[in-house]
């Protein structure tokens, strides 16, 4: 849009900073209540600007917890396991759906695209993943459901590869008596790098943020549980006791986890995403742009 | 016609290590996807674990009678449907306001600081927006009892117990999460429409609310109708996170909580109902499935191009 009106101009200014506060006020509340002290988060709740604030929570939870050291270890074990993996499964499926000369390739395309169509739902994944591979209580059920090769992924890495990685090339590399992996990894691989950290970015939030996995399928072997996983037991527990004690059940108060230290738990459990977050944004906004829409 | 034949079968041969690479691919979907896919006769069957799913007696449509004999049924595809209808009406509404404000902010780094902050959300695991929530939400130590309702010199809600003002919540905090991506969406097709139309129309002297009622609209018209036949066609499908951990599972507020999404869970994992579950899933699969179908068969009509296949 042209115009002069500076009105016009302004209010779009007033809005889109309102937007901003309200994007960042929730996460400022987070963030501010991970350094208040205890005694102030007692008598005033959880506040924006806290009068009194340290870092006790954060020493606590590196002195004192082993449980979230462990958890944390783990999601970055299964994200980086799966990340991996998953990345792996969709170079090698899209790259011979990018070969126009091989038979057979429509009936696979559609093989892969009838998932995005129809699934079976919960019920029987969980039967399936449970009942015949015994996956419950394993660290596999933690990365193969769901997360491990998006249909999705696959369609926008070989768009990627037919329009982006000349034809030309990988015939060249051929005809020099490469074979189809040697092309795949000398040619294809080096100038697909830019969809390839698209994906892996996108696979890592993925893993990071997942916890549906250990809800479903991880019963007995806590000590398998990522961070999500960690950080959603840590609330069930307390929002447990504060109901018992509102409905008037003898609780001893002392049990409650401090909640300053809940609070620097989940800093800490966001911590990677937006840490990397900033250098990625650009490839962020591009996987979300060219994943949704045009497919 | 032989040599046809035999040349299709060279060709096939010749490409052996592209169908190698195909293989572990085509091992997961047929366990993630396909298998799950023949699973859904669970749904007919009454499951009996001493002898095993695949032994276990056929139960016709039982499952499904008793499934709709229960008031669960009722509030959970009302639920499911009336929030999916909130969101996809604000939240696209939402998108295309903050897409066109973003658009006529000039100032680039503005512009941009705003595309990062607004995405950050988006960022965030469900988890992780529970504890937002409850930060504010919680009954004693609570941002909105605390500091909010006095303020408005209201009395201290406990909010995990009453289920009305959960629809409102629910829809503040998926507009939350969304809104960067949505509205990112949309501002990557604005910023593709061609700049001289708006010169030409602030030549012959179009107002603001012209240029954007006859020129930004009418060039957006087809992503957002894309994008809302899209969420049709999941339109039976929830967020599990957002329904189910966002609200901590309280059962006060099953009946402003409830989705297919956390019925099938919850009858599967917590009440061992796996009947009424596989029954509500498969409910759920086929008419996704159809939704889906008739949906793109509606894209296509709209716009070749960008309808799915």
């Amino acid at each position: 849009m042209i115009t002069k009106s500076r009105l016009f101009i302004a209010l779009q200014y007033v809005f889109l900073i309102c937007l901003i506060i309200a994007c960042i006020v929730p996460f400022w509340l987070l963030i501010a209540s991970s350094f208040t002290t205890e005694r102030e988060l007692i008598e005033h709740g959880y506040s924006l600007f806290p009068r009194e604030a340290n870092l006790d929570a954060y020493r606590y939870l590196m002195a004192a917890s082993k449980g979230v050291l462990r958890a944390y270890m783990m999601s970055i074990i299964i994200a980086g396991t799966g990340v991996l993996t998953s990345i792996t499964l969709t170079v090698l499926f899209a790259y011979p759906l990018s070969r126009q000369y091989l038979p057979g390739k429509q009936i696979i395309s559609f093989f892969l695209f009838f998932t995005m169509l129809f699934n079976g739902g919960l019920v029987p994944t969980y039967m399936i993943y449970t009942r015949l591979f015994h996956l419950k209580d394993s660290l596999f059920a933690m990365i193969i459901p769901g997360l491990l090769m998006n249909p999705f992924n696959v369609i926008m890495m070989r768009t990627y590869i037919t329009s982006n990685v000349a034809n030309e090339v990988i015939e060249a590399a051929l005809i020099d008596g490469a074979g189809e992996f040697k092309s795949l990894i000398h040619v294809v691989i080096p100038l697909s790098k830019p969809i390839i950290g698209t994906l892996a970015l996108m696979s890592f939030i993925g893993y990071w943020n997942n916890w549906t996995n250990g809800v479903y399928y991880i019963q007995k072997r806590t000590d398998l549980y990522g961070i999500q996983n960690y950080m959603k037991n840590v609330l069930d527990s307390v929002s447990a006791l504060q109901n018992q004690i509102a409905n008037g059940v003898g609780v001893d108060v002392t049990d409650l986890p401090s909640m300053g230290i809940r609070m620097a738990l989940a800093v800490v459990g966001v911590l990677p995403v937006i840490l990397v977050y900033p250098f990625f944004q650009k490839s962020f906004v591009k996987g979300i742009t060219i994943g949704s829409v045009k497919g | 016609m032989r040599s046809d034949k035999k040349k299709l079968i060279r060709r096939i041969r010749k490409c052996w290590p592209l169908y190698l690479m195909l293989v572990p691919g085509i091992v997961y979907l047929i366990i993630n996807n396909y298998l799950p896919m023949f699973g859904v006769l669970i749904a007919f069957k009454k499951v009996d674990y001493s002898v095993g799913i695949l032994k276990s007696p056929w139960a016709g449509f039982s499952n499904f009678t008793y499934l709709f004999a229960s008031k669960d049924a009722y509030i959970m595809f009302r639920n499911t449907i009336l929030y999916n209808a909130a969101f996809i009406l604000l939240g696209n509404l939402f998108g295309l306001i903050v897409a066109i404000a973003l658009e006529t902010v000039r100032k680039r780094f503005f512009r941009n600081a705003a595309q990062v902050i607004i995405l950050i959300p988006y960022l965030l695991s469900t988890i992780i927006i529970s504890y937002i929530v409850y930060a504010f939400l919680n009954e004693q130590n609570g941002f909105m009892n605390n500091t909010v309702l006095p303020i408005l010199h209201m009395d201290p809600v406990s909010w995990y117990n009453v289920p009305a003002p959960w629809p409102v919540i629910l829809t503040v905090v998926y507009l939350w999460m969304s809104i960067g991506y949505t509205s990112i969406l949309y501002y990557s097709t604005l910023i593709g429409i061609d700049k001289t139309f708006y010169e030409a129309a602030v030549v012959d002297g179009a107002s603001l609310w012209q240029q954007i009622a006859r020129i930004t609209l009418p060039c957006m018209k087809k992503t957002i109708i894309i994008l809302l036949i899209l969420a049709v066609g999941r339109i039976c499908y929830s967020d599990f996170g957002l329904f189910y951990q966002v609200p901590m599972h309280s059962g006060l507020l099953y009946k402003t909580t409830q989705t297919i999404d956390t019925f099938v869970y919850r009858a599967l994992l917590e009440q061992n109902s796996i009947g009424r579950s596989s029954a509500a899933g498969l409910f759920q699969s086929v008419l996704g499935f159809i939704l889906v179908v008739t949906t793109n068969a509606v894209v296509r009509k709209v716009d070749k191009e960008s309808s799915l296949f």
